[in-house]
């Protein structure tokens, strides 16, 4: 029956940008600290304080518009936003309608029938809201305002998705380039990034839409695909079972994976929006513009093709090693201080993402500097410390960030590489196992494993296997 | 005496506006409404096509500010006047079910 069917889905979804303050007064957008720290009489709504725009924030959505491949509204204005509710202190949000920063753009992504675009219809500068603390015992609710006045870019998509999936894609794609223009960190976690899923359904091959249901309250990428399945399954119910899906604004609770209706969806008009007479035009010369564009930095595309060309690394590696914004600044760090891309890749591809695995660590989440990976590598390279020895205490640095240097010498895990020493240490190894030497004179090839093992041993894993090696069979040939 | 606000019509622009009328509050706020769209159908007997709206009286633009903090600790001046308070919270009647 499900199969029957078509799933729409648009999505609307908001950046918080990192900017310093907010997008209307000098209040500091720190997250966390205790409530209503970060306000004045601007972002708490007082009469007669006036918003100044903070020009980080047009720098920003205007960054963020071009990499998505929007227009550039060249004119914009905001507008005003009427509704009632104690989050918003002004009985009013500052918004975009009329003219907003930025139209008609699209991203691509990666589905399992190939590439696809997803149309954005407009993004708009808006301010957020304040936050609620509902009490569950006592029929309160406490209002903090440190988030009011924080600066969003809300992202309208085009109802192009068909699936969870690609909604995710989508929302991934969205988070790499603001990562990457460094004008988000879009965490949904901490409500740095948050999506609307707007989503109807009908039946196959029918062109016209469904009608839609907005649901919100939606903070992880899990809970956005349980919400899109949920919320499928609903609307096919009601319309197999004869009834209609209405129009509204539903709350996704993923504890109990149902969502609720909270209200029935308002028209632009109920808000009231007018040119907010507060704030003048916004106007983005054709200079301003490429001077954002100059300062854009490189997003992953281009960074994928400048590792194969520039550090000749294999192509796949450089598209693992840019998945992530977090780990292509590692990964560039590193380069930069020891001159090794090859090495650094290999480090990075082999045992970080063998230990990010293992310890189920999100790239955001990695916080060993570059300079201790780089000296790993020189110190590895100089044969200070063998192979084995080198993965040990890059487990330091991954999980505690250790300097390898002074990891290394207060571990006492330096190299043998004094002649002298390996050739002491596998004397005694030959002198203390006569049938392993006979053995091997016999011809029998194991037991040099054998004496190679108990070298190794002796020397605590600390040499250089290849010198060890050399010198066991130097001296075994010596003997006959 | 062209326009005509219905009775739906101003009980529901006083649900948006939260505002509690009384039947002559109501009464009197319909004849307002009805003479103000009287007003703008004067206006709108004007040609109008090819004039750009006006949100500003004054040819200014682009007033910007850097990004900068500037502000301070403002809790006891943004909480000096709520009417009820917890801890460095506002407390309103709880908003959601």
């Amino acid at each position: 029956m499900t199969g029957q069917y078509e799933t729409v889905i648009g999505l609307e979804v908001h950046i918080e940008l990192a900017t310093k303050t907010k997008i209307f007064c000098g209040c500091s957008t720190e997250f966390g600290g205790a409530p209503n720290i970060h306000t004045c009489p601007v972002c708490t709504g007082m009469p007669g304080a006036l918003p100044v725009l903070n020009k980080k924030v047009v720098e920003y959505a205007v960054a963020l518009g071009i990499a998505t491949n929007c227009r550039i509204t060249q004119v914009c204005r905001f507008d005003r936003k009427n509704y009632f509710y104690p989050d918003n202190p002004q009985n009013y949000q500052i918004s975009q309608l009329y003219l907003p920063i930025a139209r008609n753009g699209c991203v691509e992504i990666e589905t399992p029938s190939g590439t696809k675009k997803i149309r954005i219809h407009e993004m708009h500068m808006e301010e957020d809201a304040g936050k609620l603390v509902h009490n569950e015992w006592d029929d309160t609710s406490l209002v903090d305002y440190n988030r009011s006045g924080v600066p969003l870019v809300e992202i309208v998509s085009e109802p192009d998705m068909r699936s969870a999936d690609e909604v995710i894609a989508y929302l991934e794609k969205l988070r790499m380039i603001a990562q990457y223009l460094g004008v988000s960190d879009c965490k949904l976690q901490e409500g740095s990034m948050r999506a609307d899923v707007n989503l109807s359904v009908r039946r196959a091959g029918t062109e016209e839409f469904g009608t839609r249901t907005e649901m919100k309250n939606l903070n992880s990428f899990k809970a956005i695909a349980h919400a899109i399945e949920g919320e499928r399954m609903r609307q096919i119910e009601l319309l197999e079972a004869g009834k209609e899906v209405v129009q509204e604004t539903r709350r996704w609770d993923d504890n109990k994976e149902h969502s609720y209706a909270m209200r029935s969806k308002e028209d632009a008009r109920d808000y009231r929006y007018f040119p907010e007479p507060d704030l003048v035009p916004v106007v983005i010369s054709d200079q301003w513009i490429s001077e954002i564009k100059a300062r854009q930095p490189e997003l992953r595309p281009e960074k994928i093709e400048r590792y194969t060309r520039e550090f000749d690394i294999p192509r796949y590696d450089a598209e693992l090693l840019t998945e992530s914004w977090k780990i292509a600044d590692i990964f560039e760090k590193t380069v930069q201080l020891c001159g090794k891309p090859k090495k650094v890749s290999n480090w990075m591809m082999g045992e970080m993402f063998r230990l990010m695995k293992e310890k189920g660590k999100e790239p955001e989440e990695l916080d060993f500097s570059p300079e201790h990976l780089a000296k790993l590598i020189e110190l590895s390279d100089q044969g200070a410390i063998s192979s084995s020895v080198a993965k040990k205490v890059f487990e330091h640095i991954f999980a505690e960030n250790a300097d390898p240097e002074k990891y290394v010498e207060e571990q006492g895990l330096m190299s043998v590489s004094d002649e002298g020493a390996l050739r002491e240490a596998v004397e005694k190894v030959i002198a203390q196992n006569p049938r392993a030497v006979a053995d091997y004179k016999g011809g029998r090839q194991k037991a040099f494993g054998a004496i190679m093992g108990q070298s190794m041993r002796a020397l605590k894993g600390k040499a250089d296997p290849a010198a060890v090696t050399k010198i066991i069979r130097e001296m075994l040939d010596a003997q006959q | 005496m062209a326009n005509k606000i219905s009775d739906e019509t101003i009980e529901y622009v006083g649900i948006l506006a939260k505002l509690k009328l009384s039947e002559e509050e109501k009464e009197a706020a319909k004849a307002d409404m009805e003479k103000m769209l009287d007003y703008i159908d004067i206006l709108n007997e004007l040609d109008t096509s090819g004039v750009e709206p006006m949100s500003h009286v004054f040819p200014v633009n682009n007033v910007f500010r850097e990004d900068v903090v500037t502000n301070g600790d403002g809790r006891e001046s943004a909480l000096a006047n709520a009417p009820k308070r917890r801890e460095d919270s506002f407390e309103v009647p709880r908003t959601i079910g």
